[in-house]
């Protein structure tokens, strides 16, 4: 007997896909993850819903996959979908010939793909540069990666899967007796809570647990590499870092691409407030440990500027990075990154190398999660005898269902209506459940319109991490970068967490919004910093926090304020005094 | 007809009011220019002088450490040093009267801040007074649930951690009436100021009654005061009747009270704001506020390293504002007086130089609360705060620079911000008055 049917190692995408599929066809699940989910590459992609124009030329099985992927998502995942429609952009100089191989492409792989004149490009994003040639309308969106990775994850929960986020594999438990020649097979993992298990706590003890399995699934994209290493395979990974630029508003309202063959600084994706300026291509040895470049800041910015000439001016909040967990077979040798394909691999351990009840997927990408999913769901039940058939494209998920009435959110809520519909944008179906509740509901993230029902809706979910927190509501993910929310998202803990765990996830919040800022820190957005650490330090004097002290503070050394008032000189003599006989 | 002073004050914060006071003081014709609200509206309204050394030792004393700091900062130069920071602080005591506490003594207090901890501080408003964390009497803090800066009740836990040598309890009540959710605190001071009747009992509507505002949130405490001596509010009591509301929930609690300083909107920041207009208005400052100064004219006769006039932008024209002195009062990076691009920092009025690292990457530090380069940024002056150039030597004979505009302090980790405004405010305005009247 095994603690669970099915192991799944990677809160990203794929693991929280493969999680869902598999509890929807009555498998018992375990997910784990080392941070919170989408803690990996899902949380640091540029947001694009592909419509898969851009693998059209390149990679035409790719495109097909996309296109078809899209359309599902849109249905199964409307609340975390946002159809902006998208362009490839061809400036003056640009080479005809790939624009037509791009637009033949679309049309062979069955994407909806229209010719625009330069005007008429320029008439839809009227930010566009005077030098637009003309352009390809393709049905290119956005999404919210955080968003659909934890309605996943909750619709694996609501058929009865468990996830475990902040659990850690500290070892592949391998032993004899398995099917494959060699004997040899994975009976499950050794994993380490951070605190737990169940939800964050900050501060409270961590504990190693032992899970058993029938079988376990490595969906840890860039990772699984080190995941093969415990378990004693090869996974050849080739981690690629891609710099994404964040933009305090939407100078787009399309996805804008350039047309033209492969490079760097090539894409805006409008992204719920911002936009997002993507990407760069370099190949890394560690997917954690790889340097944040100033001079992709800096491409980014100079070369998409030359596409959107606003962005040259425009106010950049932060910088993120992603590692694509490209892969292929080690034998086809191709030196650049961008050569690699995006298209998936399911490793079978047992056929490959003897190691039963074991399978690895690597490369892909986040458009066709679900249809990877899927095919390693069918590959794990196949191993498992189970029959049932997948459901994922036809079930939607939590908050995208019967979501086709807009009531009027400002009456029945008390919010401002430009709250109420972005809160209801996020929360689709769930928002009767979300914002009904019994106390006033005031906005504790202004630049994300974020209240406080939302926020104790995600502690629910995800207990002390604020990060976690912050991916679920988008709070402090505006302008101000949490200068104005983080405290206040702090203070909701309390008092079901106590004080010091308050003080440790603030904390945590506070640098992880820092560490991002750093890459953005000139004109307004240094301004801004020097305001939040004004606020933090001067006013709230967090950085001296009197509580991290290990010394006690000698309090009688300090005005106590008692006789304070005006003209007691027999008081201020007293005190010199006292002073001078320190 | 040009307009032409004596001494033209560029910035309407403590710094550039400050300045202007002195120089008006001085009896120079003084004009002050100023564009957007200035940051005491989102500062706590605490006056700090020095919190802490170079080392983050924490200071009782902020004078005894003036002369221990390193040579650049503010503090040190030859018009300013601790006889400066004393006179900027006489003058503060003077213009604000009554409503502030902290000058009968050297000693910094410690007075709590609304993320719950305490920091030292040398004034404190008169409403903060039975707040300062060095009184051992039992403290109720009070939050609201719609005010979410506050968090009373995590406020008293983290106080308690942080060794405080009173007992404290928070509670979180709601602010009687009905007032939206995302209602300004301003808007909650307004009704306090105002006495508004305020409806109560909120649970049986046939039942409807209406109190006094002031009273009704009196009624909203009493029963969780326990032994409290002390009952702390976040800073919201009013903005112009703040004494009265204050004496008003004291004989209804039977307790002393206080508020907790806030950041933005800060009341007590505004209410600063207000007596220091006050004053330079008394002094015969004249104040033009609303368009943004953007550039200088050099002086005909003087030619170059003599600054003749500002100009303003009014709706597309610029204004040029003629004088004999002025006085950079801008701000730092918060307050815009110091601007950055992705190559360099400068200060965008007068192009004075400001020091900084070229590589932008070295102006920050990894951590959150770093030593970070950035928050030391603005311009570098000589013993008279005229600010100099890459060369060290003066930009301008006639232009003197104060408070954050001025580089060379992490005003923000020693606390040292409004010392900072006021010494070398007062230095500044009083020196560039000297000049005309000589």
């Amino acid at each position: 007997m095994t603690d669970t049917e099915v192991l799944v190692v990677g809160g990203g995408s794929t693991g929280c896909g493969v999680a869902r599929d598999l509890a929807m066809r009555g498998v018992d699940v375990t997910l784990v993850e080392k941070g919170n989910l989408t803690n990996g590459t899902t949380g640091r992609m540029h947001g694009l819903l592909h419509s898969g124009g851009r693998y059209a030329v390149s990679d035409r099985a790719s495109a097909e996959e996309c296109i078809e992927e899209n359309r599902v998502l849109r249905d199964i995942a409307g609340h975390c979908v946002e159809m902006t429609g998208g362009q490839f952009v061809q400036l003056e100089g640009d080479p005809d010939e790939y624009f037509e191989e791009k637009l033949e492409g679309c049309r062979e792989c069955g994407i909806p793909a229209e010719v625009l004149t330069g005007e008429a490009a320029r008439e839809e994003e009227p930010y566009l540069t005077k030098d637009v040639k003309r352009a390809i309308r393709v049905p290119d969106g956005a999404i919210d990666p955080f968003r659909l990775c934890v309605a996943n994850a909750a619709s694996a929960q609501q058929h009865g899967a468990r996830i475990e986020t902040h659990a850690e594999v500290t070892d592949v438990l391998v032993d004899d007796g398995g099917t494959a020649e060699s004997g040899r097979r994975v009976r499950g993992l050794e994993v380490r809570h951070t605190s737990g298990p169940g939800k964050r706590e900050h501060r409270q003890p961590g504990e190693t647990e032992e899970i058993t399995a029938e079988h376990v699934v490595n969906a840890t994209g860039a990772w699984a590499g080190q995941i093969g290493e415990m378990a004693g395979v090869d996974v050849e990974v080739r981690p690629s870092k891609g710099a994404m630029v964040v933009m305090n508003c939407r100078q787009v309202d399309t996805v804008v691409n350039r047309c033209r063959p492969k490079g760097d600084a090539d894409i805006v994706v409008p992204h719920e407030t911002t936009a997002i300026l993507g990407t760069t291509d370099v190949e890394v040895e560690d997917p954690e440990d790889y340097p944040e470049e100033q001079w992709e800041v800096d491409l980014m910015i100079d070369e998409l500027s030359r596409l959107v000439p606003i962005l040259d001016e425009a106010r950049t909040v932060r910088s993120f990075w992603g590692v694509r967990p490209l892969y292929e077979p080690p034998e086809m040798g191709t030196t650049d990154p961008t050569d690699i394909t995006r298209d998936f691999f399911l490793l079978d351990h047992a056929d490959r190398d003897g190691l039963a009840d074991f399978t690895s997927i690597v490369g892909g990408k986040f458009t066709t999660y679900r249809m990877m999913a899927e095919k390693i769901s069918d590959h794990v039940c196949d191993k498992l005898g189970v029959s049932a058939e997948c459901r994922t494209a036809d079930v939607p998920l939590p908050g995208s269902e019967d979501f086709s009435v807009l009531r009027d959110y400002m009456d029945e809520f008390g919010l401002r209506s430009p709250i109420g519909r972005r809160s209801v944008q996020r929360l689709g179906s769930r928002a009767d459940d979300v914002l009904d509740t019994d106390g006033p509901n005031p906005v504790l993230c202004d630049c994300e319109a974020v209240t406080r029902a939302e926020v104790q809706d995600a502690i629910d979910q995800s207990g002390t991490d604020l990060n976690a927190v912050r991916i679920r509501t988008r709070a402090s993910m505006g302008n101000c970068q949490g200068g104005f929310c983080c405290h206040r998202m702090a203070a909701e803990l309390h008092p079901e967490y106590d004080e010091p765990q308050a003080r440790e996830a603030l904390d945590e919040l506070f640098q992880e919004r820092w560490k991002g800022e750093r890459h953005a820190l000139w004109g307004e957005q240094l301004s801004q910093a020097a305001l939040n650490y004004a606020l933090h330090a001067t006013t709230m004097n967090r950085d001296r926090d009197p509580a991290d002290r290990e010394d006690a503070i000698s309090f009688e050394e300090f005005d106590s304020g008692a006789s304070a008032s005006k003209g007691d000189e027999s008081k201020t003599s007293e005190t010199k005094e006292a002073r001078h006989g320190d | 007809m040009a307009i032409e002073d004596d001494v033209l004050v560029v910035g309407g914060g403590l710094a550039g009011m400050t300045a202007a006071l002195a120089a008006a003081r001085e009896g120079a014709d003084v004009r002050l220019l100023s564009h957007k609200d200035s940051t005491l509206r989102s500062a706590s309204g605490l006056v700090d002088v020095l919190g802490y050394d170079s080392a983050g030792t924490l200071l009782a004393d902020p004078f005894d450490a003036i002369a221990d700091l390193p040579e650049s900062h503010p503090y040190r130069q030859a018009s300013v040093g601790e006889s400066g920071v004393r006179e900027g602080l006489a003058l503060f005591d003077e213009v604000v009267g009554e409503s502030y506490r902290g000058g009968h003594t050297d000693r910094n207090a410690l007075v709590s801040t609304h993320g719950g901890t305490v920091k030292p501080t040398a004034r404190y408003p008169a409403s903060a007074a039975a707040g300062v964390a060095s009184d051992d009497r039992e403290v109720l803090l009070v939050g609201f649930e719609t005010v979410t800066d506050f968090d009373a009740p995590l406020a008293a836990d983290h106080l308690r951690a942080a060794g405080v040598p009173f007992e404290v309890e928070g509670v979180t009540v709601p602010f009687p009436g009905d007032f939206r959710a995302d209602a300004a605190r301003t808007r909650l001071a307004d009704a306090l100021d105002a006495n508004e009747r305020l409806e109560v009992g909120g649970n049986r509507p046939a039942v409807s009654t209406t109190l006094p505002a002031r009273k009704a949130l009196a009624e909203a405490v009493t029963d969780h005061l326990g032994s409290a001596e002390r009952v702390g509010f976040p800073a919201l009591l009013g903005q112009h009747e703040t004494e009265a509301i204050r004496a008003d929930l004291e004989t209804e609690l039977g307790a002393a009270v206080f508020e907790v300083p806030m950041g933005s909107p800060s009341l007590p920041g505004m209410r600063l704001e207000g007596k220091f207009r006050k004053a330079c208005r008394e002094a015969g400052v004249r104040f033009t506020t609303g368009n943004p100064v953007v550039d200088f004219e050099e002086d005909e006769e003087s030619g170059s390293g003599v600054i003749g006039a500002v100009r303003v932008d009014r709706n597309g024209a610029a204004i040029p504002f003629h004088a004999d002195q002025f006085v950079l009062a801008t701000g730092g990076l918060v307050g815009k007086g110091v601007d950055s691009d992705r190559n360099g920092v400068e200060e965008p009025i007068f192009d004075c130089h400001v020091p900084h690292p070229s590589d932008r990457y070295d102006w920050f530090a990894d951590e959150a609360f770093g030593d970070h380069p950035f928050a030391r940024f603005g311009v570098k002056a000589d013993d008279d705060l005229r600010p100099l150039d890459r060369g060290e030597e003066v930009e301008f004979d006639n232009l003197r620079a104060a408070g954050a505009v001025l580089g060379g302090c992490d005003f923000a980790a020693e606390k040292s911000g409004s010392g900072v405004s006021l010494a070398t405010g007062l230095a500044a305005g009083r020196s560039a008055a000297r000049e005309v009247t000589k």
